[in-house]
């Protein structure tokens, strides 16, 4: 999914898209969780929504902002969001995210239902004042929030030894009085271990609780960068061989004689194949239909937006052809 | 821990950055000089006015995020990269700036400047007036302000009329490159914090250079308005990108015998009121453009203003106020290009008031 968006950007066919190569082990926290468990994403957590269940034509829809996108077309691609999946909406300036899931953690805890949340964010955006002010708060509440933080070696293009000088983000986990635990990011194994651990805390003893997973952000930041600017290629090259969560997965299924090269190479195809169809799908697809050009602004449309839409809606009946009024999704 | 893993959050690095000083690497940055004569982008005019500033004094220094290494996340000149923290950065120019430097404090956008908003109103815009004027606060926050394309809800506002409504502040915003490099200047040399609100789709739009503007010591004064050309029969007040688009109206309505004068704002506080009084009682008809929202913007403090002046006097038809629409800006593209006003909108809006057919 990630290579066929990736190249439909290059060739203009969507304005932006940012990649998850060499963080793939991240699905093994998602896994961890109960479905209903309220997920907070940064932007680089497509394989939570996956493990979900989010479906391929569901991710191809809100990149091409079509009439089946759910947020309407919008908002920029991959700031994906669901509602029946528990998985906030993603929003672009950083860590916002971080005091809202203790919010939403102390809610959930004054419910009592025993769910919590989880809150994903990159080691940069943990430099933010948000980040500080949603971990002492969660502490301090009692809150059921999971913070994960991918520690991916770079924030765009300020590597982790610029970003912070003391023993990376797990250190000041501690010094908020939270349960924390550094795991090696590129096994999706001891990332599931310690998110089901980290989850058992949170939710029966209202406490938060701080993973840092350590990666390597094999991808370029986004589409909007080119990392050959400011690491090089070998770097990149040599971490993709020697420590990739996707080979080490491989590996540990074929030693076990549970995964054989020929099913390797089918699934591979059958992915792709799945991928291309909903992509090519999701393209003639119709927009999102003109009459959601005035909803959402407020609960209720305000007078003059209902006025200018009758005004609107007048037109495309007069006019239909000119306004191009087919390739909109039947307004209502 | 794989070794490969911790390899990466130990890099020599630290040492590449312990001899990494804002002075350090002037050296070897290329240095922007302005000829007369050529063509100069309104990137290299902004370059041109911070090396020559920094050149000139000492105290000067740059900071912001993702900028030492990009030479500015949109390719324009800085020293020193900072952690992603706006507000700590923001506190920290500030701070620095109470202690005697010149700190030229650069966001990605200023959408991200929100997030230090406190630092720059609260304590760099008051900070002289609550310390009895003990304290100043010579410093510049700088960056791209307004929509760029198809950046959504969160990366197009333009923050004119929020910085503008601050005593304290003082609040510009270029148009072309004379004006980047003018008012980065004038910027950079005032003893008051000001904000220089870019616009990151004029970066790479070229403008020929004139022989003052090869001057270093070549400085606009804030505060005042540019005539961009003039008319008899209506004022455009208008500022930043849509200068261009009044412009073009303009050239369209002369064929048609209507002559618009356009005032290019420059300064959003102080704002040149003379200027516009002087401009309205000459064609009787004001219509200000801009990109941000309608309510409490650029336009209504304008239009407020000259309602209290004289000038009101001499008003034949109501102000109009062209601005962009008042919904948070699309993603879709063609929605964000009707969100926001062009040559078209102008030039019709212009008829309408000068009840032209
Ligand atoms: C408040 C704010 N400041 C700056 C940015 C610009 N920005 C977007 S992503 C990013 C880097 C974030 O790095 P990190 O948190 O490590 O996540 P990663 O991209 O590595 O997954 C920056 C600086 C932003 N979106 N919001
Ligand atoms: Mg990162």
């Amino acid at each position: 999914m990630d290579s066929v968006l990736y190249e439909a950007q290059r060739q203009g066919r969507i304005s932006f898209y940012m990649t998850s190569f060499g963080e793939e082990a991240l699905i093994g926290s998602a896994a961890a969780l109960d479905p209903k468990d309220h997920v907070f994403g940064q932007y680089r957590e497509a394989g939570v929504l996956l493990q979900r269940g989010f479906t391929l034509e569901q991710f191809m829809n809100q990149c091409y902002s079509n009439e089946l996108d759910q947020g309407k077309g919008r908002q920029m691609p991959v700031h994906y969001g669901s509602k029946e999946l528990h998985f906030q909406t993603i929003s672009s300036p950083l860590a916002t995210q971080i005091p809202q899931a203790s919010g939403a953690a102390y809610a959930m805890r004054r419910e009592g239902n025993k769910q919590c949340v989880v809150c994903y964010f990159g080691e940069g955006a943990a430099s933010e004042g948000d980040f500080h002010a949603g971990l002492n708060m969660a502490a301090t509440l009692g809150c059921p929030v999971i913070f994960y933080c991918r520690n991916n070696g770079y924030a765009i293009s300020t590597p982790s030894i610029e970003q912070y000088r003391g023993d990376g983000i797990a250190s000041r986990g501690i010094g908020y009085g939270i349960d924390t635990i550094r795991v090696d990011g590129n096994d999706i194994w001891a990332i599931y271990e310690a998110t089901k651990a980290a989850r058992k805390l949170a939710v029966e003893q209202n406490k938060p609780v701080l993973i840092e997973a350590m990666t390597y952000r094999v991808s370029h930041h986004s589409t909007s960068d080119d990392s050959s600017a400011y690491r090089s290629k070998k770097e990149v090259e040599d971490w993709s061989k020697r420590d990739n969560p996707l080979a080490r997965m491989r590996a540990w299924l074929m030693n076990k004689g549970w995964w054989e090269k020929s099913e390797d190479v089918e699934v591979t195809k059958a992915a792709k194949a799945a991928v291309l169809k909903a992509f090519a799908d999701a393209e003639k697809l119709k927009k999102p239909a003109v009459s959601e050009m005035y909803t959402d602004v407020y609960d209720e449309m305000i007078p003059e937006l209902v006025r200018e839409k009758a005004e609107i809606d007048a037109l495309l009946k007069k006019y239909p052809d000119y306004y191009q009024v087919n390739d909109y999704a039947k307004s209502t | 821990m794989s070794a490969a893993l911790k390899s990466l959050f130990k890099t020599p690095a630290a040492a590449r950055l312990a001899s990494r000083s804002p002075r350090a690497l002037f050296g070897s940055i290329r240095y922007n000089t302005t000829v007369a004569g050529e063509q100069i982008t309104v990137r290299e005019a902004l370059n041109a006015a911070i090396d020559e500033e920094m050149e000139r004094d000492e105290k000067v220094w740059l900071l912001g995020e993702e900028v030492a290494q990009y030479n500015g996340a949109y390719k324009v000149t800085a020293l020193f990269d900072t952690p992603i923290t706006e507000m700590g950065f923001a506190g920290i120019a500030v701070g620095a700036a109470f202690h005697g430097t010149k700190p030229i404090c650069e966001f990605m956008t200023f959408n991200f400047a929100m997030q230090a908003i406190d630092q720059v109103v609260n304590s760099g815009a008051k900070t002289y007036y609550m310390s009895g004027g003990s304290t100043s606060c010579p410093i510049v926050f700088r960056g791209p302000n307004g929509a760029a394309a198809g950046v959504g809800a969160q990366h197009s506002q333009d923050y004119a009329s929020w910085y503008g409504q601050i005593p304290g502040l003082k609040v510009v915003s270029p148009y072309d490159a004379e004006d980047a490099k003018g008012l980065m200047k004038a910027a950079i040399r005032d003893p008051n914090p000001v904000i220089v609100l870019e616009n990151e789709l004029m970066y790479g739009t070229s403008f020929p250079a004139t022989a003052e503007m090869a001057s270093k010591d070549f400085v606009i004064p804030l505060g005042k308005a540019k005539t961009m050309r003039e008319g008899t029969d209506l004022t455009i007040v208008t500022y930043s990108r849509p200068v261009a688009f009044a412009m073009e109206a303009a050239e369209l309505l002369a064929k048609e015998g209507i002559n618009v004068e356009v005032l290019n704002l420059r300064s959003i506080r102080p704002l040149d009121l003379d200027a516009i009084i002087k401009s309205v009682k000459k064609t009787n008809h004001l219509m200000t453009v801009e990109q941000g929202f309608p309510q409490f913007g650029v336009g209504s403090e304008v239009s407020a203003q000259i309602m209290e002046s004289e000038a009101f006097d001499y008003l034949d038809a109501p102000v109009c106020r062209v601005t962009g629409a008042d919904v948070p800006m699309p993603y879709a593209q063609n929605l964000e290009s009707l969100a926001l006003p062009d040559t078209e909108v102008i030039y019709k809006q212009v008829k309408r008031v000068l009840n032209i057919e």
